[in-house]
């Protein structure tokens, strides 16, 4: 360990390894710290990604995949399924090790990586961030950079340390919970979507094929309906309804911010990454590619800064990352905001009519536009975000 | 007064990520409510996933006030 490197990166999921990784592809010196004892343990994630998010930063690989999916299922409160064709295939991943694969690349390229090591503050001179604060086997530490970068998730603090207003308003956080169980007999290429008041009202619940007869059943909510019913409590009435007898091998809580992308995520000496940068697709709640993304973007930006010598060139990294995604983020947001109110009735009338149209025709892109049919100003952000390619 | 039952958390982080003060701590398996911060808004409580968080109205500690809101 040095006293000082060019750049910290503060947490190691997909963006803060990805980040680290092209950072240190610029032959600076990188250290990433991550207050677990594993990375990528434990797995707070449904594990769904489109072959494309995971192929812009690794090779498919068998050993992190345990299913790949050809279609998504909806299904209406009154039970209706919806069966929609995939453009391009998905992938269920195993994150415990794909998390440990990105953090391999980055360690590849350079960057140091220590666990156990939990950051609690910033150093800030002259009103620029200078490194970080940590705790390691019960000692206080410190250590120096040029650039911080913040990607320590849904529960980041580095940013609000800095002065940049992190926090996110319960109304957008979808509060989830989601078991890994096994003997659930569902198809393996399908991810199953379920809507409704009494599956996850404001947010849906998921069923992913996790290889065999196991697969991620778990849900969100808004923290609205949270506050007069708890995810947990969905998740155990549709267990007991549906598989009272499944095997749970794991049951995990997390939190996804469904909202679009902070105003601000870079300031002197940090930028954020992920969802410490509120990365995630407000839509979907997907947040595994776009993380990666702005990892990738952030750790470019970052490590020509330091290459050039010129530190104010990382807060051009906001532009670079609404460019690629954070204005596309902001339409998904708005189509989210149409949606994730209808009423089971309104649902309904969707899927009935959506299974009129013809098998090879279907698309999430006609889904929306059927089920925002009578909102011309949705239906234009639905043709700009699905349809035009 | 905020109470987090620790042997109930997943040490998620969703309370973290929502609480508007910054008061509250989460490391790997660890989590306090930093007391001089927190404003007892509940904003935590109806985030928590797993209904971990309560609102005491007695003080830390004595677990008899269970209500969600
Ligand atoms: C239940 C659930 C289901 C989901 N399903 C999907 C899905 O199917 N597909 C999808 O794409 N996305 C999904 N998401 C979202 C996805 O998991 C996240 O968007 C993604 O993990 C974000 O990556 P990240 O690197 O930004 O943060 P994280 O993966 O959360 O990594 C942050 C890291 O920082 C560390 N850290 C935090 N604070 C500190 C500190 N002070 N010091 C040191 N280290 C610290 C943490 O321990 C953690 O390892 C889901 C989320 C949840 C909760
Ligand atoms: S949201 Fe609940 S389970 Fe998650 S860390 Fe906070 S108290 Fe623990
Ligand atoms: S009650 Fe409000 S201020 Fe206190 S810890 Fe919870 S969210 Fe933070």
């Amino acid at each position: 360990m040095k006293k000082e490197y060019d750049v910290i990166v503060v947490g190691a999921g997909p963006a803060g390894s990805t980040a680290a990784r092209f950072a240190a592809e610029h032959g600076i010196s990188v250290l990433m710290l991550e207050k677990d004892r594993d990375v990528g343990y434990p797995v707070r994630c449904g594990e769904a990604i489109s072959r494309a998010g995971v192929a812009e930063f690794i090779e498919p690989d068998n050993k992190w995949i345990n299913a790949v999916i050809d279609k998504f299922a909806m299904v209406s409160p009154d039970g209706t399924e919806v069966v929609i064709p995939l453009e391009d295939i998905g992938y269920i991943l195993e994150r415990r090790i794909f998390d440990y694969e990105l953090a391999k690349l980055a360690s590849n390229a350079g960057a140091e990586i220590l666990t156990r090591a939990y950051v609690n503050g910033l150093i800030i001179e002259n009103n620029k961030v200078c490194g970080v604060k940590y705790e390691f086997r019960g000692e206080q530490h410190e250590v120096r950079s040029k650039v911080v970068i913040g990607a320590d998730g849904v529960e980041s603090r580095v940013g609000r340390w800095a002065g940049i207003k992190t926090y996110i308003d319960f109304r957008d956080m979808e509060c989830a919970t989601q078991i890994t169980a096994s003997g659930i007999p569902i198809d393996q290429s399908t991810c199953y979507f379920y809507f409704g008041k009494d599956y996850a009202p404001e947010g849906y619940f998921w069923i992913f094929p996790k290889g065999d007869t196991s697969a991620n059943i778990g849900l969100g909510v808004s923290g609205m309906t949270g506050r007069k019913r708890s995810a947990l409590s969905f998740l155990n009435d549709f267990m007991e309804k549906n598989y009272p007898n499944a095997s749970v091998l794991t049951q995990i809580a997390g939190g996804v911010p469904c909202v679009t992308t902070l105003e601000k995520i870079s300031a002197p000496g940090i930028i954020l990454v992920g969802d410490a940068a509120r990365q995630v697709n407000p839509l979907s709640g997907g947040g595994i590619a776009s993380g990666m993304i702005g990892g990738k973007i952030g750790g470019t930006i970052v490590g020509e800064a330091v290459k050039m010598n010129k530190l104010d060139h990382i807060l051009t990294y906001d532009k670079a990352w609404h460019d690629r995604l954070g204005k596309r983020h902001e339409i998904f947001d708005r189509i989210k905001n149409g949606i994730y109110n209808f009423s089971d009735e309104k649902f309904n009338n969707i899927a009935h009519s959506f299974n009129k149209v013809p098998y090879d025709k279907r698309g999430l892109g006609n889904l929306f536009k059927t089920a925002l049919f009578n909102n011309p100003s949705l239906l234009v952000d639905v043709a700009k975000v699905f349809l035009v390619k | 007064m905020i109470e987090i039952l620790p042997d109930k958390c997943d040490f998620c982080g969703c309370c973290v990520g929502v609480c508007p003060e910054d008061a509250i701590e989460l490391k790997e398996a660890e989590i306090n409510i930093i007391e001089e911060l927190c404003t007892n808004c509940s904003k935590c409580i109806w985030a928590c996933p797993i209904e971990v968080i309560k609102f005491n109205r007695n003080g830390v500690g004595k677990g008899n006030d269970e209500k969600r809101i």
